[in-house]
């Protein structure tokens, strides 16, 4: 329909000068995108500013009956940094989003190769296989805490029956951290397959025909072929997974609340912990700033490879 | 021909064991949530005579929370869709001045952890009295899905040719008419996925309900966390609102699965 139309616009008014009408033109242009502007200030630019800020404040219950919370230096990240807990914290966020990630990733690579081969009824199982990623983490969490149950768990009541000894999954402070990292391997496997499936249907079928005539199949068509074509979807997927690991909270509050002793608090769950449960905002947005810290650097990375990704 | 046919089948068979481990934590969810109100010191590994008891306490308990849940995601919906599609547009069609980095704003936005929102917000959201309030949370969740809104209807959107907007400008429609009657209609299905993420980021939000709200307005999510920091000893209750809080993700896989296989290779790699 369009199609037919010219498509040269008359010059109906004659009234305005050109220049005023363009003004005009990028004024009312600019007003699409302006509620997004203002949203996008209120609800991330302005809580990043004043979660900066409040680092630096003493910020208690008390400061919202007063009106006072005063500017106390950097005393918040003294406070939080010199406790045995930061370090803790911080070796527990790495190891948490180091683990998932790699099983998350090996799971994934492999499934989504699996996926790739077509099978009969492969794209109906492939699209059920997201359920896990889809659900609310709270629910995910809770099917996990009764499966891993010490003592009514699904899991343990195998292990039992097969004549191993149960294990306190989520109670004891040694193994507490690893069935965090299962759980989430479980909750990013679909998002991951979802991804290098999608990379390895950009792979022109015809590259695997001539990697053949030289001989290449298999492992070594994988390591020549498959990916070096998929390497940019892969740091893509691995950056973005480092990003959204690191910020986890749901998972952990609901499955062991970063317990027992401290044994799953990253940082991301005890700047929640700080702010919601002990009321102390100003070290709660302290360790929260950290962890923009942290993420920036990885945010940075994903930049350039996006833009990377945008040149090519 | 034969041997190909059997070797394909045979990766089904290894397909459908592999779904099943995958979906073993759903199935128990809903296998428990069948089960008589007990402490599950021993679950039957299948629902042999299912048990209603769960989801008539579920139901009892957490009515209002679904219902929050629902009003609460449909509000964000609403809020992030009638902000992203404009300004999706804009970011697509016009060549306004700071485009390029704008859409960079809204990349690294979506980075931002929720709990620095939460921190930052729960003061404001004092003072200006929206703490605890229907407004106030649907605003908070529509910032999860606003980001990825806006990145995937704009990709949606620069791959439509201009010259199909710019033919109702012939006519004099102004660009809020072109904008409605040309350009909505053509984006359907990226708003669709847009709407239905944003939805689902809503619903399963935790963070935010628990922080900025949760007293008067409560969502499910926070209903099910509930449970399980309280002794449990109703395991059934439980799971069967742990399925109740799925069924919005059921339901969209179901009848929506083509938009929500788009947005998720959509959103991650074309943004």
């Amino acid at each position: 329909m369009a199609d037919g139309i010219a498509v040269s616009v008359p010059a109906s008014r004659p009234a305005l000068t050109r220049p005023h009408r363009r003004i005009r033109d990028t004024w009312s242009k600019s007003l699409f995108l302006l509620p997004a502007i203002l949203f996008v200030i209120a609800f991330f630019a302005y809580p990043v500013i004043k979660n900066l800020v409040m680092g630096f404040q003493s910020y208690t219950t008390a400061s919202f009956y007063t009106g006072e919370s005063p500017f106390i230096g950097l005393a918040n990240y003294a406070r939080v940094i010199s406790q045995p807990l930061f370090l803790k914290a911080l070796a527990n966020t790495l190891l948490f989003t180091a683990g998932s990630l790699l099983g998350q990733f090996v799971i994934g690579m492999g499934l989504a190769l699996f996926f790739h081969r077509h099978f009969p009824l492969s794209n109906l199982l492939r699209s059920l296989l997201l359920l896990p990623w889809l659900l609310p983490l709270m629910v995910s969490s809770t099917s996990w805490k009764l499966i891993l149950d010490k003592d009514s768990g699904v899991i343990n009541q195998i292990l039992e029956s097969t004549g191993l000894a149960g294990v306190s999954w989520l109670t004891s402070p040694s193994v507490a951290l690893t069935a965090v990292v299962i759980v989430n391997i479980w909750i990013g496997i679909p998002f991951n397959v979802a991804i290098l499936y999608g990379g390895l249907q950009d792979i022109p079928e015809d590259l695997y025909e001539a990697a053949s005539l030289d001989g290449a199949t298999g492992i070594r068509a994988f390591a020549h072929v498959t990916w070096p074509l998929l390497r940019p979807v892969v740091t893509v997927l691995l950056v973005l997974g480092v990003v959204y690991t690191l910020k986890v909270v749901d998972i952990i509050i609901g499955l062991t609340s970063g317990g027992p002793a401290n044994a799953t608090q990253t940082i991301a769950t005890w700047s929640y912990q700080t702010s919601f449960i002990s009321f102390n905002f100003g070290e709660g947005a302290a360790l929260s700033n950290i962890l923009i810290i942290i993420s920036l650097v990885f945010a940075l990375l994903y930049l350039r490879v996006s833009r990377r990704g945008v040149d090519e | 021909m034969t041997r190909t046919r059997t070797r394909q089948w045979l990766h089904t068979v290894v397909g459908v064991i592999i779904l099943a481990v995958m979906l073993f934590p759903i199935y128990w969810m809903v296998n428990v949530s069948l089960q008589p109100a007990s402490t599950m010191l021993e679950a039957d590994w299948f629902p042999f005579t299912p048990n209603l008891s769960g989801y008539i306490t579920a139901f009892h308990d957490q009515w209002g929370h679904l219902l929050t849940s629902l009003f609460v995601s449909l509000g964000a919906v609403v809020i992030c869709l009638v902000i992203a599609t404009p300004a999706a547009y804009a970011l697509a069609h016009f060549k306004l001045p700071g485009s390029t980095a704008a859409t960079f704003a809204i990349i690294v936005s979506q980075m931002i952890p929720a709990v620095v929102v939460a921190n930052a917000l729960y003061p404001t959201y004092n003072d200006t009295g929206i703490l605890d309030n229907y407004i106030g949370l649907m605003l908070a969740d529509a910032s999860l899905g606003l980001p990825f809104s806006i990145l995937i209807i704009r990709a949606f959107m620069a791959s439509v040719s201009p010259s199909l907007v710019e033919a109702g400008y012939v006519d004099g429609a102004s660009k809020l008419r072109v904008f409605w009657s040309i350009v909505v209609p053509i984006a359907r299905n990226s708003i669709i996925t847009g709407g239905l993420f944003t939805f689902l980021f809503a619903w399963s939000d935790f963070l935010l309900s628990s922080t900025l709200a949760g007293k008067s307005v409560r969502p499910v999510t926070l209903g099910v966390y509930q449970y399980i920091t309280s002794y449990v000893t109703d395991w059934s209750t439980v799971m069967a609102t742990a399925v109740l809080a799925s069924l919005p993700a059921l339901v969209l896989l179901v009848i929506a699965q083509r938009f929500i296989a788009a947005g998720i290779t959509g959103g991650a790699t074309k943004a």
